[in-house]
Formats: structure tokens, C-alpha cells, sequence
């Protein structure tokens, strides 16, 4: 096994920085918008982008929320690792709001097309837009594409793209794994 | 540990605590999802379950209905007094025949203590107990531990009185294994006539004074008197059962401590507790009901998990 630094700490601030300002050109003051962390892991990431609104672009309020997708995979029963849920956080309404979808990596989209499904049980937002870390491109199952993107790589099948961030892994970095 | 160490849930008493706990976890979940504006997720859509109540049933009937309703799961429903038992079909047989629908899980209630583990060993398909004559009704247990752990924090270290009829109930067996398998200590309160006569061999105390009995615990679980089941009389009078074991506004008041009060209905209100008892802040029985919901949704959706796919 053999890894190889896609992203350094830095790399990482910059992306997250644009992709703050990116937010802010189609959301202005995110009144109309929610921020939704898809779980387990795009609740980090989205965290950091609320923080970084807030104390750096000096953005008001910003609604956060964690949707959890467990029960809306595609894949129940069929994988051999039984499906492990996380906590889902909503509380707030999202009917007639844009609702942003934040996750670490794009890869299938089978996630997001859980997520899709998911969000539906909440509510009818206006819209709905993708934001991911890392876009793992020529690798999508389904016609997803993400809306603001941080870095796009190319990966094979076997490889995995593994993102850390301070607050859980005790460093921000991505990583290409090859097995 | 995310996924049971079993393909039925028969009893209690077959279960780990591990297997508890990730009951008790998974029903966290659910219990957010049955708040949302559209309370359903699409998880079991290529299941079907047969509910088959040999015995009659209301709230756990609905509550086991709705649960699978709110997991998309396809539902058939059967109850004996309008079925070919009455004609003399055998359990296998009526069991067999519903299968060959394609039938993933059965959920079954019956008059006969031992019914699903017979079964279990029958026919193929995933049996969840819904009671067995007197024997185990599991799904009860774990809504009631677990409405505990939501009021309370957790069940280890907690003392639980089950106040009543303990000899034919079945609430009262599974709930005496998960509260000694999640580290409570239980106490049996009740007419020393409606006591199993080796009650102490499952490691609780028997104590006849329930005043002491409420002064002792933390939780105090109220058993419905099951007159239908009582053959020769148990104690004298209703109104003496009332007056030795009922709990009233007056004897929850005058405690040492808060106690919280539960019950498995259906309620006999004014027998084992008093209407202001039964609506009072310290009982927790229209909760119980609402997390059965979330817990049975949780076994449901563990169990299923275990049944293999035939994409043929």
C-alpha cells in the first residue's frame, strides 16, 4: 500500500477559502440558503466553510444541517459490511429554501443520489447545488456533477481518495491511496 | 459491532447486550426519522412481511404495521379467528402456505409459550416475536429499557420494579433478561399467588409490600391484571388487588423520591393505577408507545439486513 499527498495544509485553506467565496457570489447572505453536510464525512467539511463565513466573510447567520443517508442507499443488502447510520440533524425548513449539499469526496454519486431522495422527506427546496472537496472525475455511476468543485483528480478503481482534517484526524491533508 | 448475532428475534433471552445496544442505537435514528414532515425511508421495499396474530392484538399489531409501513416494506396481515386454523391447519402448514407467497419475515403472535422458536426451526424466513403465551414478548422489553434510557440516561445501575402479574406475563420475563442484561437490578412486586414459584432463580428479589417496593426503585413498571388468562381465581376481589398493589396519586406523592411509572397497556385504569397516576408527569406509557415505533422499526430494519438477496 502506497499513498501519495493530493493536498497539503495549504492547499487545503486556499481551495476552502474559494470555495467560501464562490458560496458567497450565488448565495449573498445565505437568508434563502442551507448548508447540508452529507454524513459521515461531509459534516467536517461543511463545518469549516460555516466557520470560515462567518469569522472571515463576516456572514450573519448560516443554517448547517447533517443529512444522513443510510436508509436511502441502493445498496442495503447487497454489500457485504452491514450499513452503519449516523445522526441526522435537521432543524430547520427547507421547503422553498436553496439547499447547498456539502461532501469530502464525489466518486460513484450513488451518495448524492441518496441524499437527493433524502432531502425530499424534509421538505421541497427551490434548488439544490453540490459542493465537494474533491471530485473524483471518470468515475461517476450516475449523471451527477458536482457545482463548485476544490480539486478534480483522476483515480483508477482500486485507488481511494482519503481526506483528514485537523479537527478528527489531527491533520488537514488528502491523500491517494493505492492498495 | 453493526449487526445482530441473530436471524429471529425469539426472545430476549437469545439476544446479547451488544445486540441490544445496536437495537436501542439504530432506534435513535428511526425515532429522528418518524418526526420528519414525510416520516418513511425506502430501506425494506423488496421485503414483505406477514403479520400473523393467533392471538389478539391492538398496539402492537398497529405499532409493528406501522413500522414496516414507515420502512416500505409489503405487508400481509392474518388473524386466526378469521382463517383456516379454525379449520385445523397446522401452525407449519398456515406458516408453509403464507411463505410460498415469497414471504421474507414473519412476525408472529401466538397463545403457545415456545410458538416462534418452533417455528424458527420450520420454515425459512426471519421471525420476530410478538409475544408467546407466556413466555417472551421482546419487542416490548426493549421499548420499555429503552423508553428508560431515553428519561434516565442509561438502565445499568438502575432498580426496576415490575409490579403485578408476574406468573403470566410475558412482558414481565423479557423484560427481567434486558434489564439484568443492561445492568439494572429488578425487584417483582405483586400477589405472592401470581408469583412463579422459582422467580428468584433469575436473580431477582421478590417483595411483597409495595409501598417498600416504590421506596426501593427508581422505575416502576405496572402490569396489566390478566384477567383472560387467570383459569382458577388469584386473589380474592379486584378491589383488594387495588388496595394492596394499585398505585395511586396519594402513594406517588408520598415517596421519598420521583419514581417514573410505566405501563405496557392496555390500562385497567383504577385497578394497578389510578387515572391521575396514569396522566401524571411521572409516567412515561404514551412514550413507551411512540418508541415502540422507533424500536421496532430498528429490528425490523436490522433483521432484514441479515436476509440474503435472491436476484434470481
Amino acid at each position: 500500500m502506497s499513498q501519495k499527498t493530493l493536498l497539503n495544509a495549504t492547499e487545503i485553506h486556499v481551495a476552502l477559502h474559494r470555495l467560501a467565496c464562490q458560496l458567497i457570489e450565488n448565495h449573498n447572505d445565505f437568508s434563502q440558503t442551507v448548508l447540508i453536510g452529507i454524513q459521515p464525512r461531509g459534516g467536517f467539511l461543511a463545518k469549516r466553510l460555516v466557520s470560515l463565513l462567518q469569522n472571515q466573510y463576516k456572514i450573519k447567520e448560516v443554517q448547517l444541517g447533517l443529512l444522513d443517508i443510510t436508509f436511502y442507499r441502493d445498496d442495503f443488502r447487497r454489500s457485504e459490511k452491514p450499513l452503519e447510520a449516523n445522526k441526522t440533524a435537521i432543524d430547520f425548513v427547507v421547503e422553498d429554501k436553496k439547499v447547498v449539499f456539502i461532501d469530502d469526496v464525489l466518486y460513484t454519486g450513488r451518495s448524492i443520489r441518496s441524499a437527493l431522495t433524502a432531502i425530499g422527506d424534509f421538505g421541497r427546496p427551490t434548488e439544490i447545488e453540490l459542493l465537494t472537496l474533491i471530485d473524483r472525475r471518470f468515475s461517476r455511476h450516475l449523471p451527477i456533477q458536482p457545482d463548485y468543485r476544490g480539486r478534480q483528480v483522476d483515480a483508477i478503481d482500486g485507488e481511494k481518495v482519503r481526506v483528514c482534517w485537523q479537527e478528527q484526524e489531527g491533520e488537514d491533508a488528502v491523500y491517494l491511496i493505492k492498495e | 459491532m453493526s449487526e445482530l448475532s441473530v436471524n429471529h428475534l425469539l426472545g430476549i433471552k437469545y439476544i446479547t447486550e451488544e445486540d441490544i445496544q445496536l437495537i436501542f442505537e439504530t432506534a435513535d435514528h428511526f425515532k429522528e426519522v418518524i418526526h420528519r414532515p414525510i416520516k418513511k425511508v425506502p430501506s425494506l421495499r423488496d421485503i414483505t412481511i406477514a403479520n400473523l396474530f393467533f392471538e389478539n392484538s391492538t398496539r402492537t399489531r398497529l405499532s409493528f404495521e406501522l413500522a414496516q409501513k414507515r420502512l416500505s416494506a409489503d405487508i400481509i396481515n392474518f388473524s386466526a379467528g378469521s382463517s383456516s386454523v379454525k379449520k385445523g391447519e397446522s401452525l407449519v402448514d398456515t406458516v408453509n402456505n403464507i411463505l410460498s407467497m415469497k414471504v421474507d419475515m414473519v412476525v408472529m403472535r401466538h397463545p403457545n409459550p415456545g410458538a416462534g422458536v418452533f417455528l424458527s426451526k420450520h420454515i425459512n424466513a426471519s421471525i420476530i416475536n410478538a409475544g408467546d403465551g407466556a413466555h417472551e414478548h421482546p419487542t416490548q422489553a426493549l421499548l420499555d429499557c429503552y423508553s428508560i434510557r431515553e428519561r434516565l440516561g442509561d438502565v445499568a445501575g438502575k432498580k426496576v420494579v415490575i409490579v403485578g402479574d408476574i406468573l403470566h406475563s410475558r412482558v414481565a420475563l423479557s423484560n427481567i433478561f434486558a434489564l439484568q442484561k443492561l445492568g439494572a437490578t429488578v425487584k417483582v412486586c405483586g400477589p405472592k399467588t401470581l408469583m412463579p414459584r422459582y422467580i428468584e432463580s433469575l436473580g431477582v428479589t421478590f417483595e411483597p409490600n409495595l409501598i417498600k417496593a416504590l421506596n426501593w426503585c427508581d422505575v416502576a413498571n405496572m402490569l396489566r391484571v390478566q384477567n383472560e388468562r387467570m383459569d382458577i381465581s388469584y386473589f380474592p376481589s379486584t378491589r383488594e388487588y387495588t388496595q394492596q398493589f394499585g398505585l395511586n396519586k396519594t402513594i406517588l406523592d408520598n415517596l421519598d423520591k420521583e419514581i417514573i411509572v410505566m405501563h405496557p397497556g392496555p390500562i385497567n385504569r383504577g385497578v394497578e393505577i389510578t387515572s391521575d397516576v396514569a396522566d401524571s408527569k411521572q409516567a412515561i406509557i404514551l412514550d413507551q408507545v411512540q418508541n415502540g415505533l422507533a424500536v421496532r422499526m430498528a429490528v425490523l430494519y436490522l433483521l432484514a439486513s441479515k436476509i440474503k438477496r435472491n436476484d434470481n
